[in-house]
C-alpha cells in the first residue's frame, strides 16, 4: 500500500463521487455524512505521508511512475518533497472543515456541492504531487471547473461575474504555461520534472538566455495570476467575495498556492537565471503588492471583501520570500503558504459564521457582537491575531522568517515588507473592534446565538492548529530544510553551468548540497530564534 | 482490354465498406414505398444496422495487407481504415440522433437515411482516394446528398436557405476542385496522388523548381477542399447552412465530411506536394490564424446557440489546421487524432442541441437553456462535457486533441501560431461557458417543459460522451492507430 500511498490520497476523494451519485438527491444527511467521512479518512491517510516521510532526503518520496500516453511520452509520476509534504496535508486537512462548515449553509443541490468539493480536492492534491509537467497541467486545470461551478452556483449575488473572470483570467495564464511545457518538451524530450531538472543542470540541455526568459514568463504569468501578484490580482477580491464559505476557504487557503508552489517547483530550478534577472522586479511587485493589499484591505466596508484583500497581502510575502532566494526566506515562504492557509482559512470560516446568522458581509451592520456571541467572537479574535502575526502563533514564524531571509540580500525590500506586518494589525484590529467591540447598534444582532457544536469544533480544530504551528514550527522546517537547500542548490549549479567562464569545480559533490553555506549557519540560527 | 481485369477483381473487397453502405441505401429506397408511414422508423434502424455493417467491412480493410484497388484509384491502408471509422462512427450516431427528431418533425422518411449512407459512402470514398478524379466523386457524392439533406425540414425556411445556399456555393467550390485536377494533370500528366509525387520530384530535378501550373492546381484544389472543412476565408456559407439545416444533420456535416476532407488534404498535401517541399506552408498559416480568428470572435456575438456551435466548428477547423501545418507525421497523427476526437463532441454537442431544440428547432436561443441544470442534470452533464472538451479541458478528448496540435507545430518549430492558437482557446473558453453559465447559474424558465430523451438518443449520447472521456484518459491505443495511420501514408 505504501508504495501507492500517492494514488490513494490523490483519487480517494473522486472514489466518493460515484458513492454521492448514488444517494438520493434529497437525502442531505447522508451525502453530508459520507462527504465528511471520506475527507477525514482522506486527512488520516494523508498523515501517513508524515509518517513515512524522511527528513533528510533530498530527493522525491513515494515515488511513483508509470506510462500514461506512452507514444506522448507522458507519464504518470508521483512523488512529493519538503516543499509539497506540507501542501498536500493542507488541502487534506482544510477539506473535511470547508465540508463542515456547508453543513448547514447549502441547502439546494447538496449533491453537486460535495461533488464539487471533492473533485477540487482531488484536483489540487494532484496539482501538489505531480512531477510529469504535463500530469500536472492535467491537475491544474481540472481544479478550475470545479470551482467556477462552486462560486457560480452556490455564490452570492455577482456570482456568475465573478466566476467567469476567476475562469477567464486564470485560463489565459494557463494555456501559455502549456505552450511553454511543449516547448520544454522540445528541447528538453521529457515532461518529467527531475529529468527536465537533472538535463538542465548537468548541461545536457542548455537553454539560451531568450527563450529561458520566455519560458520563465510563460511559466510564471500563469502562476502569478494564480497567486495572485500584485496588477494581476483583480480577480482574487471578486472570486473570493462571492464564493461561499467553502469555495473561498478552498480557494484562499489552497489554491493560492498552487500559485506559489509553482513557482517554487517550477520557476526557480528549471529557469534559475531568468528567474535571478527577473526577481528584482517580482520582488518589487511583490512589496506593492503588500502595501497595497493592506491598504486597500483597510479600507473595505465589506468583511469578506477585506479578508480577501490580505491574500494579497500575505501571498505578496510569500513570493517576495522566494524571490530573495535564501534557505530562510524560502523556508518562511513555504511556512507562510501553510499558516496562511490555515489563518485566512480560519478567517473565511468566521465570516462565514457571521454571515449564517446575518447574511450581509457588512461590517456596519454588525458591531458589539462580542455580547451576544462570547465564544464565536473570542476564537474570532484568536484567528484575526494569528493572521496579523501576533508571536507565538503560525502566521509570525512565516512572516519573520522571510523578513530575515529577505533582509540578508535585499536591506530595503525587507523595510518595506515589514510595513506591511504593521498595516496587518490595523486593518485586522480595526476590523475587529468595528464588528466585535461597542454598542450592539442593529437590533436583530441582540438576539444571534452563540457558536453552536459544529461550529465549536470547526473553530476549535483551526486554534489548535494556530497555535501547534506556531510552537512546534521546527516539526515543519525541518522536514522543509533539505528540500530548499536542494532547490537552492539545483538554482546555483545550473548557474554554473549555463556560464561556461566559471569550471565547475572539481570536488566532488554531494546529493545534498550544503548550499550557500553562510545560509545555512543563519537557518540554525534564525529558527533558534524563533523557538519559544 | 475487359473493363475489370480479373486481378482487380479480387480486390474488390478494398471497397467494402462503400459498396456496403450503397447496397443498404439502395434497399432502403427500394423499400421506402411498401413502408407505412407509421413504420418508417424501421428504415432507421436498417441504416444503422448499415453503418455497423459497413464498420464491420472496415475490419475487412484493417485484417487485410494495405493495398490498391480498381487500378489504383482506391487505396486501402490504415490512414483509410481510420478516417472511415471516423465518418462511418458519426454517421450511425447521427442517424440514432435522427428517428425521434424526425418523428417530432414529421419528416420522417427513408430517403433521409439513404441520403446519410450515400453521403457516407461518398466520405468513404474521400477517405480511400487514391486518385483525383475518384476523389472528385466521392467529394460530389458526399456534397450532393448532404445538399439535400440540408433541405430536408421541407416547410421550414431556414433549411430551404441552407440547402440553397449549400449547393449554389458548395457546387462553385467543386467546382474550383475539378479545375484545379485539370491543372495538376496538365502539369505533371496524371491524376494519381502517388504518381504525382514522383513527378514533382522529377520536375524539381530537371527544372530546379515545380511547375508553377502545379501550384495554382494545388491552390485551387485548396480552395475547393477549404470550402469543405470550413477553412477561412471559405467559411462564410457555414453558419447559415448549420443552422438551417436540421440538426442532426448538422452534427453529421460538422463531422463526416470535415474528417473526410482533411484525409484527402493531407494525402494531396502530405504524399502529392510533400515532395516539392513544404511551400504551401504559408497558405495554410495563413488559412488557419484567419480560421481560428473568424470562428472565436464570430461565436463570441452569438447568441443562437446552434449557430454559435457552428462557428466553433470553424474555429476548430483553424486548430487543425494548426497541426496540419507541421508538415511532419507528428502533424498526421495530430491531425487525425484530432479529428476522432473533434467527430465525438461535436456530434455529441449537436445531437443535444437537436433534442432541446425541440419541435420546430425553436428552442436554440441561449436564454432558453438557463436552469437546464436542475431541470434535466444528466442532460446537462452531458453537454457540459461535450462543450468542456470543445474548449479543451483535460481529461477530455478535445484537450489531447490541441494538445498534440500544439505539440506538433511546436515540433516543426511554428511557434507564433501555437500562441496565436492557444490564446484563440482561451477566447473560445468564453463562449462556451457561457452556455453552461446559463444551464447552471441561471434560474430555470418557467415554462419549459422538458421532453423525453428517445432510448436512441441516450445511447447515441452515452456514446459520444463515454468516447470523449476515453479519449481524454486513455488515449495510448487511438494514438498508435493514428501514429500507424500517418506512417502508412507514406507507406508505397
Amino acid at each position: 500500500m505504501s508504495s501507492h500511498l500517492l494514488t490513494v490520497i490523490t483519487f480517494l476523494p473522486l472514489l466518493g463521487v460515484p458513492a454521492l451519485l448514488l444517494l438520493r438527491a434529497d437525502d442531505h444527511t447522508w451525502i453530508r455524512r459520507i462527504a465528511l467521512a471520506i475527507s477525514v479518512a482522506e486527512f488520516v491517510i494523508s498523515l501517513f505521508l508524515l509518517h513515512g516521510f524522511d527528513g533528510v532526503n533530498a530527493q522525491y518520496q513515494f515515488e511513483e511512475y508509470y506510462d500514461w500516453i506512452a507514444r506522448a511520452n507522458i507519464h504518470y509520476h508521483l512523488g512529493v518533497d519538503g516543499i509539497s509534504l506540507f501542501l498536500v496535508l493542507l488541502t487534506t486537512f482544510l477539506t473535511p472543515l470547508a465540508i463542515l462548515c456547508s453543513w448547514q449553509a447549502i441547502r439546494e443541490n447538496v449533491k453537486g456541492f460535495f461533488i464539487a468539493l471533492l473533485v477540487i480536492e482531488t484536483a489540487m492534491i494532484g496539482v501538489f504531487v505531480s512531477l510529469d509537467l504535463l500530469l500536472f497541467f492535467f491537475f491544474w486545470e481540472l481544479t478550475l471547473i470545479p470551482m467556477y461551478f462552486l462560486i457560480g452556483i452556490w455564490g452570492h449575488d455577482r456570482r456568475i461575474y465573478a466566476a467567469v473572470k476567476f475562469i477567464l483570467y486564470t485560463m489565459f495564464g494557463s494555456i501559455l504555461m502549456l505552450v511553454a511545457i511543449l516547448w520544454l518538451y522540445n528541447l528538453a524530450g521529457t515532461f518529467d520534472v527531475p529529468d527536465i531538472q537533472a538535463k538542465l543542470q548537468t548541461g545536457l540541455v542548455l537553454l539560451p538566455s531568450h527563450t529561458e526568459l520566455l519560458l520563465f514568463g510563460a511559466f510564471f504569468l500563469a502562476f502569478a495570476i494564480k497567486v495572485p501578484l500584485f496588477p494581476l490580482h483583480t480577480w482574487l477580491p471578486d472570486a473570493h467575495t462571492e464564493a461561499p464559505t467553502a469555495g473561498s476557504v478552498i480557494l484562499a487557503g489552497v489554491m493560492l498556492k498552487l500559485g506559489t508552489y509553482g513557482m517554487l517547483r517550477f520557476c526557480l530550478p528549471l529557469f534559475p537565471d531568468a528567474a535571478h534577472r527577473m526577481a528584482p522586479y517580482i520582488g518589487v511587485l511583490a512589496i506593492i503588492g503588500i502595501v497595497y493589499g493592506a491598504m486597500v484591505a483597510t479600507v473595505q466596508t465589506d468583511l469578506k471583501r477585506l479578508v480577501a484583500y490580505t491574500s494579497v497581502s500575505h501571498l505578496g510575502f510569500v513570493v517576495l520570500g522566494i524571490f530573495a532566494f535564501s534557505t530562510i526566506s524560502i523556508q518562511g515562504a513555504i511556512f507562510q503558504m501553510l499558516s496562511h492557509g490555515v489563518s485566512t482559512g480560519a478567517l473565511f470560516l468566521g465570516v462565514g459564521m457571521l454571515y449564517d446568522r446575518r447574511h450581509t458581509f457588512e461590517i456596519k451592520e454588525f458591531g458589539g457582537l462580542v455580547n451576544p456571541m462570547p465564544v464565536l467572537m473570542s476564537f474570532f479574535l484568536f484567528i484575526a491575531l494569528s493572521s496579523l502575526a501576533l508571536p507565538p502563533l503560525n502566521g509570525f514564524i512565516g512572516e519573520f522568517l522571510i523578513l530575515i531571509g529577505t533582509f540578508q540580500t535585499h536591506h530595503a525590500w525587507a523595510a518595506w515588507a515589514a510595513s506591511g506586518a504593521v498595516l496587518s494589525a490595523i486593518y485586522l484590529l480595526w476590523a475587529y473592534q468595528r464588528v466585535g467591540f461597542g454598542e450592539v447598534t442593529v437590533e436583530k444582532n441582540r438576539t444571534l446565538p452563540d457558536a453552536s457544536g459544529r461550529e465549536r469544533l470547526i473553530l476549535v480544530t483551526m486554534a489548535v492548529a494556530i497555535i501547534f504551528m506556531g510552537v512546534a514550527s521546527p516539526i515543519f522546517t525541518r522536514r522543509m530544510e533539505v528540500s530548499t537547500n536542494n532547490l537552492l542548490h539545483q538554482m546555483e549549479r545550473a548557474q554554473n553551468v549555463s556560464r561556461p567562464a566559471t569550471p565547475e569545480p572539481a570536488g566532488k559533490q554531494s546529493v545534498i548540497s550544503p548550499g550557500p553555506r553562510k545560509n545555512a549557519s543563519l537557518t540554525k540560527i534564525s529558527l533558534r530564534h524563533v523557538q519559544p | 482490354m475487359t473493363p475489370f481485369p480479373p486481378e482487380q477483381l479480387a480486390n474488390f473487397h478494398r471497397l467494402a465498406p462503400e459498396i456496403i453502405l450503397c447496397v443498404f441505401g439502395i434497399v432502403i429506397m427500394v423499400a421506402d414505398p411498401f413502408v407505412q408511414a407509421a413504420h418508417k422508423r424501421a428504415l432507421g434502424w436498417l441504416a444503422f444496422i448499415g453503418t455497423l455493417a459497413a464498420l464491420f467491412g472496415v475490419r475487412i480493410l484493417a485484417n487485410d495487407a494495405p493495398g490498391t484497388a480498381y487500378s489504383g484509384l482506391i487505396r486501402a491502408d490504415a490512414f483509410s481504415v481510420f478516417v472511415h471509422v471516423i465518418v462511418i462512427g458519426a454517421a450511425a450516431l447521427a442517424i440514432l440522433g435522427s428517428f425521434q427528431y424526425l418523428d417530432d418533425e414529421n419528416i420522417q422518411r427513408g430517403e433521409y437515411y439513404a441520403l446519410v449512407l450515400f453521403a457516407t459512402a461518398g466520405m468513404g470514398i474521400l477517405a480511400g482516394a487514391n486518385e483525383l478524379v475518384t476523389a472528385f466523386i466521392g467529394l460530389e457524392m458526399s456534397s450532393i446528398s448532404t445538399y439535400v439533406l440540408a433541405g430536408f425540414r421541407r416547410r421550414a425556411l431556414k433549411s430551404n436557405e441552407a440547402s440553397l445556399k449549400y449547393f449554389v456555393l458548395g457546387s462553385f467550390a467543386t467546382a474550383f476542385f475539378l479545375y484545379g485536377i485539370a491543372m495538376v494533370y496538365g502539369a505533371t500528366g496524371t491524376t494519381r496522388i502517388d504518381v504525382i509525387s514522383g513527378k514533382l520530384a522529377q520536375m524539381i530535378v530537371e527544372h530546379g523548381q515545380v511547375a508553377s501550373l502545379a501550384i495554382l492546381g494545388l491552390a485551387l484544389m485548396f480552395v475547393g477542399l477549404g470550402f469543405k472543412v470550413v477553412a477561412a476565408p471559405f467559411q462564410v456559407y457555414a453558419p447559415d447552412v448549420y443552422e438551417g439545416a436540421p440538426t442532426p444533420v448538422t452534427a453529421l456535416l460538422a463531422s463526416g465530411p470535415k474528417a473526410a476532407t482533411f484525409a484527402l488534404m493531407l494525402r494531396i498535401f502530405y504524399v502529392s506536394f510533400g515532395s516539392a517541399g513544404n511551400f504551401w506552408f504559408w497558405a495554410i498559416w495563413i488559412s488557419a490564424v484567419l480560421t481560428m480568428l473568424v470562428g472565436n470572435f464570430a461565436a463570441l456575438v452569438q447568441t443562437n446557440v446552434k449557430r454559435m456551435l457552428a462557428y466553433s466548428s470553424i474555429a476548430h477547423a483553424g486548430y487543425i489546421l494548426v497541426a496540419f501545418a507541421a508538415g511532419t507525421d507528428i502533424g498526421i497523427t495530430a491531425v487525425l487524432f484530432y479529428l476522432a476526437a473533434y467527430a465525438l463532441m461535436k456530434i455529441g454537442a449537436f445531437l443535444v442541441i437537436a433534442h432541446l431544440g425541440q419541435q420546430g428547432e425553436k428552442r436554440l436561443e441561449i436564454t432558453d437553456y438557463a436552469g437546464l441544470g436542475t431541470k434535466q442534470p444528466v442532460l446537462a452533464v452531458c453537454f457540459s462535457l461535450f462543450l468542456l472538451s470543445l474548449l479543451g479541458l483535460p481529461a477530455t478528448g478535445g484537450f489531447l486533441g490541441k494538445l498534440f496540435a500544439f505539440q506538433a507545430a511546436l515540433d516543426s518549430k511554428i511557434v507564433w501560431l501555437v500562441v496565436i492558437a492557444a490564446i484563440n482557446s482561451v477566447i473560445g473558453a468564453y463562449y462556451y461557458l457561457r452556455v453552461i453559465v446559463a444551464m447552471y447559474f441561471w434560474e430555470p424558465s418557467k415554462d419549459y417543459v422538458p421532453t423525453k430523451v428517445a432510448p436512441s438518443l441516450t445511447f447515441a449520447l452515452a456514446i459520444a460522451a463515454a468516447g470523449t472521456l476515453y479519449l481524454g484518459l486513455l488515449p495510448a491505443r487511438v494514438l498508435e492507430m493514428a501514429k500507424a495511420a500517418a506512417d502508412s501514408l507514406y507507406l508505397r
